[in-house]
């Protein structure tokens, strides 16, 4: 009994309590007649569709500047670069590629998403050094403002491809921009198989797995050693000989980094690229994720990344039609999926901040 | 008869995980008296006072067996603030000061006085004003009381470890409604001098009819203050006896389980004076707050072990702080002929110098680390050694790694359920020794270290000295020792520098007679005062 409770503790109230919620929408979901393969497999797929996004908050954790509300620069590099390559394909750039096309596509994306985003990055750590103590705060309000920023970059953007810009004005983006033409679900096809109705996303799913795997090798290596001593102990790593700012501008820019490469992979699943608001609450949905995953402001692991990104998006993928298939009236579900959400995300911040004291 | 005690402790057991760390241990203090509490390192001293002092550490960590009673009445205390409440002070270890506050502040924290005001009246006592007069006042007295003429405005942050050990005192001191205070090594960096007259402000707070609980590595001072003693060993009770009835090689054994001989053989004085110079110091400045260096000029021979001795607060932390670039410094210091860029971050490293820094918790560890990592990551990040090339990344090599880690237990008898533990968990003295450890994995040409016995006991002390020695004599290492402790710098040093007002008063051999020891540091002193 002892044992029970202390292993209980061990894995934290609040997460058994989400899972034990978890666990009873599927039942409930099982028990109205759901069709549960399908279920699982939008399950599968919303934790690889988010996980990159959340992987981001590690480096960032580790780091010292904690969870990374401001990951929605690294997000608005990812559009751009996106944006970017959808217009290369209007100009036929990748046609010679024939089938592979949409492939190279978006590994273009990718290799773009990286430099954009790590360029926002190095600037975003420069200035957050300067604000120690307050990084939490001044990246929310970061988040927020490079939103707006890219609003405006977004209308004057001069690209000519009908999929991007708005079909009557003939400038600015559109809100949303399918994808279809371009790189929708290319990873999430690949070496796809299913099982009944289970559609296992194999490629997206390695290619998350594989970034988890990327980020771990460095946190065992030297320079992501030094990383994290900076983070955790500012006076032990200038001791040690570690210039502590640059580490911090190290980690939020992997992290940044990271949120530009998720974004592609998030919207390649999701068929859509989505402009202008769209990306301001994604931060927060990301640092909630690791903080139900076990992370705290101060300390984050991989398996946090695992678990949080399977609770957090795994439960809004069975709410979701859970709710709508008991309470019919289309709002209410729609209002009861805000609330859940939402609700992890006060919880997971009210915890951050006590944390923080 | 029924006695009266001030606080019992009955069948205590205490387990972290399956690490038995007390084991049916009762003990009861009357007041008035001073009850020393004497045992090796990781033998559970801390563990037991922090039960009483309801810590939250043993909460979470599965809560505790046995009674604590205090004045005749069962306590659970839930946190600090209860046990308080009931009049238990606590002189941590650890130092629990808040670093953002000024002196006065954290001595005064949760009991503030405050002034009835217009608002307060109407809306309650949460309203009233902060009597900031009175308490600079309380703190300057408590400060006084100790001998510590720093300013009480001053912010603690960035303070040497003397001072904060100063402040956490003075706070226990400042408190009135006391019953019982708990003192957790707390001369571990104080000098002798600076621990005498803190063992007489003990007596006389025991006068008052407060029980006090001391816990302390120097035999001395428990034959000095304390009336009783209880020696734990791995968790067990294994005497408590009166003062009056014991001493010191008795107690010596009763803490290790078997006879210690005297700290390292003191005839043997090999100093072979080397005409290589290993550290060259010129002019030299350091601007670290409170331990200000002002001017020194020094030459340290190869292969010698240097003493830089002083009172706290004269600048003998400042010098090694200087070097290792932990504060800004000036001035000219070469090291084996090569100068030291202080502009360069972790340029001495770079150079061959390992240091043991004297704040271990703020400077010295990671403690959210293992010891294994702990261990090997100045040798990994600044020699990069203990790393598998996997052609873009440098991987840490775990095998390596784990292999000289046990080994490091084992030449320092680091007490602890293996290389994995986390540091922060280790007892207080085995932190130390993790700390010396990692210096050690540099495999340095200099060595700096700064209070290397803080909070050691006497059996691992003697080890610990006598491997230095061993290092230095057969291996050619030149060690710098600065040690606020007499004894120990000159039981293995060469020289001994005393510093005092920032410059060195005067360097004298270790045999030299304790007047001219006295004289060199009080120099400071003396001439400030006619200044
Ligand atoms: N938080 C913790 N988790 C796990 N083990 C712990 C923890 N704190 C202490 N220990 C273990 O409990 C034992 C006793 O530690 P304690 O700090 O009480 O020793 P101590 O007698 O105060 O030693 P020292 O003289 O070195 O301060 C040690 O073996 C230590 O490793
Ligand atoms: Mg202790």
């Amino acid at each position: 009994m002892e044992r029970m409770t202390k292993a209980v503790k061990n894995f934290g109230l609040p997460r058994i309590i989400i899972i034990a919620f978890f666990l009873s929408l599927l039942v409930a979901a099982a028990v109205t007649g759901m069709d549960m393969a399908a279920l699982l497999g939008d399950v599968v797929r919303r934790w690889a569709m988010y996980g990159i996004l959340v992987l981001a908050m590690v480096p960032s954790i580790q780091c010292g500047i904690g969870p990374n509300f401001g990951v929605t620069i690294g997000i608005v590099g990812g559009l751009l670069a996106a944006l970017i390559t959808i217009e290369m394909r209007f100009y036929g750039f990748f046609d010679s590629f024939a089938n592979g096309g949409a492939m190279m596509q978006v590994c273009i994306a990718i290799l773009l998403a990286l430099i954009l985003s790590s360029i926002l990055g190095i600037l975003y750590g420069m200035l957050l050094n300067r604000v120690k103590g307050s990084e939490m705060t001044v990246s929310t309000y970061v988040g927020f403002s490079i939103v707006a920023l890219f609003n405006i970059l977004w209308l004057m953007l001069p690209f000519k491809n009908g999929t991007s810009i708005w079909p009557l004005a003939g400038e600015g983006m559109r809100t949303t921009i399918n994808l279809e033409a371009d790189f929708a679900s290319v990873f999430n096809n690949l070496l796809a198989f299913k099982i009944g109705n289970f559609e296992m996303p194999t490629g997206l799913l390695l290619l998350f797995f594989l970034a988890c795997f990327f980020v771990w090798l460095f946190t065992k290596s030297r320079t992501g050693m030094m990383m994290s001593a900076a983070g955790a102990n500012p006076n032990f790593a200038k001791a040690a000989g570690i210039n502590v700012n640059k580490m911090r501008i190290l980690g939020t820019t992997i992290s940044t980094a990271l949120g530009g490469v998720g974004i592609i992979c998030y919207a390649q699943s999701f068929g859509f690229l989505q402009l202008y608001n769209a990306p301001q609450m994604m931060g927060f949905a990301c640092v909630a994720s690791v903080l139900i995953g076990g992370a705290s402001i101060s300390k984050a692991r991989i398996v946090h990344v695992l678990l949080g990104t399977l609770l957090f998006h795994g439960m809004l993928a069975v709410a979701l039609p859970v709710a709508n298939n008991i309470l019919p009236e289309g709002n209410l579900s729609e209002i009861l999926r805000i609330i859940i959400s939402n609700g992890i995300i006060l919880y997971a911040l009210s915890k951050a901040k006590e944390a923080g004291k | 008869m029924e006695e009266t005690y001030a606080l019992r402790m009955e069948h205590v057991s205490k387990n972290y995980g399956d690490n038995a760390v007390l084991k049916d241990v009762s003990l009861s203090v009357k007041p008035g008296e001073i009850y020393a509490l004497i045992g090796e390192n990781g033998a559970g001293k801390s563990t037991l006072m922090n039960i009483l002092f309801g810590m939250s550490v043993i909460r979470d960590t599965g809560g505790f067996d046995g009674k604590v009673i205090i004045d005749g009445v069962e306590a659970r205390f839930n946190s600090p603030n209860d046990a308080m409440a009931a009049g238990i002070g606590m002189v941590h270890q650890e130092f629990m000061l808040i670093p953002g506050f000024t002196i006065t502040e954290n001595i005064k924290v949760g009991r503030e006085d405050t002034i009835p005001t217009l608002a307060s009246r109407i809306f309650g006592k949460s309203l009233e004003k902060l009597d900031n007069k009175k308490m600079n006042a309380d703190a300057r007295k408590a400060l006084d009381s100790i001998g510590m003429d720093i300013d009480q405005h001053v912010r603690v942050a960035g303070l040497p470890v003397g001072y904060m050990q100063f402040v956490e005192i003075a706070r226990e001191i400042d408190k009135e409604n006391i019953k019982l205070l708990v003192f957790d090594e707390p001369t571990a960096v104080l000098t002798e001098s600076e621990a005498k007259g803190l063992l007489s402000v003990m007596r006389s707070i025991a006068k008052r009819g407060i029980a006090i609980i001391f816990i302390t590595h120097r035999l001395s001072e428990v034959m000095d203050v304390a009336d009783r003693m209880t020696v734990l060993r791995d968790g067990e009770v294994v005497a408590s006896k009166n003062i009056i009835d014991t001493d010191i090689p008795e107690i010596a054994e009763l803490m290790v389980g078997r006879r210690i001989e005297k700290l390292v053989d003191e005839n043997e004085t090999h100093y072979t004076h080397s005409d290589e110079i290993a550290l060259k110091i010129r002019d030299f400045q350091v601007d670290m707050p409170g331990e200000t260096v002002n001017h020194i000029d020094l030459d340290i021979h190869k292969g010698e072990i240097f003493g830089i001795g002083g009172l706290a607060g004269q600048g003998k932390v400042g010098i090694p702080n200087g070097i290792m670039g932990m504060f800004p410094a000036y001035g000219e210091v070469e090291i084996f002929g090569e100068k030291l860029q202080f502009s360069k971050l972790g340029d001495a490293l770079h150079k061959g110098v390992a240091c043991v820094s004297e704040d271990r918790r703020g400077v010295g560890l990671l403690l959210d680390e293992s010891i294994e990592n702990n261990i090997i990551f100045n040798a990994m990040t600044i020699k990069r050694e203990y790393l598998t090339g996997l052609g873009f990344a440098h991987l840490v090599n775990a095998k390596k790694v784990r292999a000289f880690a046990k080994e490091m237990i084992k030449t320092l008898d680091i007490r602890c359920t293996g290389p994995q533990q986390r540091v922060g968990s280790l007892s207080g003295g085995n932190q130390q020794k993790v700390c010396l450890a990692s210096a050690l994995a540099l495999n340095p040409r200099l060595l700096i270290v700064s209070e290397p016995t803080r909070g050691i006991d006497i059996g691992a002390k003697k080890l610990i000295l006598e491997h230095l020695v061993d290092l230095c004599r057969n291996h050619g290492l030149t060690i710098i020792m600065v040690s606020s402790e007499l004894g120990e710098l000159r039981s293995i040093c060469d020289r001994i520098a005393i510093v005092a007002g920032g410059e060195i008063s005067s360097i004298l051999a270790p045999d030299a007679p304790d007047v001219e020891f006295g004289l060199a540091m009080s120099a400071a002193r003396v001439s400030q005062e006619v200044s």
